[in-house]
Parts: C-alpha cells; structure tokens; sequence
C-alpha cells in the first residue's frame, strides 16, 4: 500500500494519460486498444445486461418473480416515464431502443465508482460519440420516414416565424439540431464521467501526496480521502443522471423529428 | 486546465476528444449485440407479458360482466316463467270451478227434467185410467139403468128411440152433478 502509493503519488496531479491505461492482450502496450481495461468493461457490462435480461425474463409468467419484476420494472420506468411521456402512444415502438441504451449508458457509467474498478468506458469519448451518432441518425431517419424528406427538413428548420428573420432563423435552427445535437449528447456525457474520474484521482492522489510529502499533514489527507468517498456518492447521482438524460434526450429528439408542426 | 490538457495532449499524443477508432468498432459491436438480444428476444417478450396481463384483467372482468348478466336475464326468465305458471293455475282453477258449476247446473236441469217427465207420466197414465174408468162406469150406469127400468117399467118402454134419448138425457144430468161434485 505504502509503495503504491508513492508510486501514486508521483503521478500527481492526475493527467489524460491515467485515462490510457496499457493494454491487456498484449499485456502492457501502449495504444493499442482492442483489448484494454476500458474494452474489458464494456463487454463486461454488455454480457452482464445479456445475462440478467434473459435470466429473469427465461419463463415470463403473469405473477412475476421478484427477479422478472426487476427486469419489468426497469423496462417499465423507461417505457412509461421516458418513451411514452416524451414521444406519446406511439413512444412504445422505441421503448425497446431507449431500455438498451439506458441501460448500457448507466452500466458503463457505474464502473466509475466500482470498488477497484473505478473507470469509466464512457471517459473514453469514442462510446458516448458511437451512441450519439446512432441517436442522430435514429431522429433524422424516423422524421424522414414521418414526413418525407423535404418536409421533414422544412419542419425542422424552418420555424413559423415572419419572413424577414428566416435568414437568421434558418442557420440557427441547422446549427442546433443538425450540427450540435450529437456534439453535445456525446460530450455531455463523456466529461460527466472523464470529470467524475479525476475529481476521485484528484482527492485519492491529493491524500497519498500531501502524506507522503510531510507526515503532519495527515490529518488533511485524511479528510481528502473522506471528500472522496463522499464524492463517490455525488458520482452515483452524475451516473444515474447522466444515463437518464441521455436516454431522454434521445427521446426527445425522436419526439421533435415526429411532431406535426413546430 | 483546458490549455493544461491540451499542452499535455500535444506532448503526449493523447487527445481526450478524439475517439480509438478501435474503441468505436468495439463500442458498437458491443452495443449492437445488446440492442440485438434484448430487442429481438426480452422486450418484445415483456410486452406480450403486460398485454397478456391486460387481458387477463380486462378478461375477468369481461367474463363476470357476462356471467352477471347471463344470470339476471336466468332471473328475469324464471320470474316470468313463474308469473306465467301462476296465472296458468289461476286460469286453470277459475275454469274448473265454472265446470263444475256448469256440471251442476246441468245435472240439476236434468234431475228436473226427469222428475219433470215422471210427473207428467204419471198426470197422464191417472187421466187416462180416470177416462177408462169413467167410460166403463159410464157403461155400466147405462146398462144398469136401464136393465132397472126395463125390470121396473117392464116391456113398456120398448121403444128404443125414446128410450136412448131419456137414458143419455140422465147420463149427461148425472155426468154434469158428477163433475161439479168431483172437482
């Protein structure tokens, strides 16, 4: 523990390159990322989501389970408070969508404040990006699908406004729903966790160099290490948070590109 | 902090805001793979669980609405059924006491006529044993009569002209007395 932490210790303050861990196969390469901790993850979480579902969901029957009850309701707040309160009676369609991705999102997520884990796949830019551009895709596709395509890009850019501020009006409208919208669904996400990771390493590593640096300032490193658990907890909330945000925030999107009129 | 990252960035050839492209692919085969199990296999299972849930409900309502009302229209058909029967036995009651009454009636008529009949049989077998036994004493009265007028007289009344007128001159004096005092 002592040796960790002066090796911990060393690399303080935390930097991007903690996000960089070597990778596992093969053990210990840098850049190479096919098989990294972060990957590892993933796959983790991917296969553990595959395996409770299908599990607790093998022989459905009308008096659930306490586990099938689990999986329903999990399926059923998505459903009900994010599907059909954002899109309406036809929000049901994409209920299946928003429950997986929710559910990779707040996974993902949750192994920021693993014990001994403690990284997030979604500190890596390129999951938040992968799930952002299916979301922006998924909005245009079914608002084209909806309306037609000129209609639908006339209803998404052109607002009932009087004409003399359409020219102002127009690039506004692309700018935000074409061009931010994915930008800002992966990024949001992305620095939620990349910040919630350094925030730990900060108060974790702070602890180990103000020790280390002189013994009377344990005490501080002592209460740096308690501020880290106590951001732990305001990380549980980021987590489920951030996965419902964007999770409803797709729904939105797919709400807007399916409305009738502005 | 963002010139920080960015200095570092540039040092270390680590951008935070540039994906792997490694982790993209691996990123969405992942998540390809879950949208795939849970979208063909669990949620379109959950929603035929609610949707049978619903009908389970809804049907059991559905079906004891229907025995519901399947048992008042038992109810109602009973109840008709039985005011029926009841005015069928009142009907039935009302029609046996006019037969019997009519029965009555038409023995009593018959014993009256019957004993109607005896009577009149009986006036009319009197009156005509009265006339026979009129006639034959009428006969006799004659006879005797005259035998006693002949043996009294003798053979001086022979004449037998005058002698018919007085006898039925008597007769009809002795028939009118006879009627007067017999009535």
């Amino acid at each position: 523990m002592i040796a960790q932490s002066v090796v911990l210790a060393a690399e303080f303050p935390p930097s991007v390159e903690d996000f960089y861990l070597p990778s596992i196969l093969p053990w210990g390469a840098h850049d190479n990322y096919w098989f990294t901790k972060i990957t590892f993850l993933v796959w983790v979480a991917v296969a553990a989501i595959i395996i409770f579902f299908l599990v607790s969901y093998r022989k459905p029957e009308l008096v659930p389970t306490k586990r099938q009850w689990i999986a329903e309701s999990i399926y059923g707040f998505v459903r009900n408070n994010i599907a059909v309160e954002m899109i309406g009676p036809k929000g049901v369609a994409f209920a299946p969508y928003l429950t997986t991705l929710f559910m990779f999102v707040i996974l993902n997520n949750f192994w920021g404040i693993v014990p001994f884990v403690q990284l997030s796949p979604n500190s890596h830019i390129a999951f938040p990006a992968v799930l952002a551009v299916i979301s922006y895709v998924m909005f245009i596709y079914v608002g084209i699908r909806k309306h037609g395509f000129f209609k639908y890009f006339k209803n998404a850019l052109i607002p009932p406004a009087p004409g003399f501020i359409l020219p102002l009006l127009i690039p506004i409208e692309f700018f935000s729903n074409f061009l931010v919208r994915p930008f800002s669904l992966a990024v949001r996400l992305f620095a939620n966790m990349f910040a919630g990771h350094i925030l730990l390493l900060v108060f974790t590593l702070g602890g180990f160099a103000m020790i280390s640096a002189n013994p009377l300032l344990a005490p501080v490193s002592v209460l740096s290490w308690a501020l880290s658990i106590a951001l732990t907890f305001l990380e549980f909330l980021v987590i489920c948070l951030q996965a419902y945000v964007f999770t409803v925030l797709t729904a939105s999107y797919v709400q807007g590109a399916l409305a009738d009129e502005h | 902090m963002l010139t920080l990252l960015a200095a570092e960035a540039a040092e270390e050839g680590h951008n935070p805001i540039i994906p792997a492209w490694e982790e993209i692919v691996v990123g969405s085969v992942a998540f390809a793979v879950l949208c795939f199990v849970l979208m063909k296999f669990v949620f379109p299972q959950m929603e035929k669980t609610f949707r049978a849930r619903v009908d389970a409900i809804e049907g059991g309502i559905k079906r004891a609405e229907a025995a519901q009302a399947e048992a008042n229209e038992l109810l109602e058909q009973y109840r008709a059924q039985l005011a029926e029967a009841r005015t069928e036995a009142a009907r039935i009651r009302d029609e046996a006491r006019a037969d019997a009454e009519g029965i009555r009636q038409d023995v009593l008529a018959k014993a009256r006529e019957e004993s109607d009949r005896i009577i009149a049989a009986g006036n009319e077998q009197l009156a005509t044993q009265r006339q026979s036994i009129v006639r034959e004493l009428r006969a006799e009265v004659g006879t005797l009569a005259v035998d006693l007028a002949g043996k009294i007289v003798g053979e001086a009344l022979a004449d037998e002209a005058r002698t018919r007128g007085t006898v039925e001159r008597f007769i009809a004096d002795l028939d009118t007395a006879g009627t007067a005092g017999g009535r």
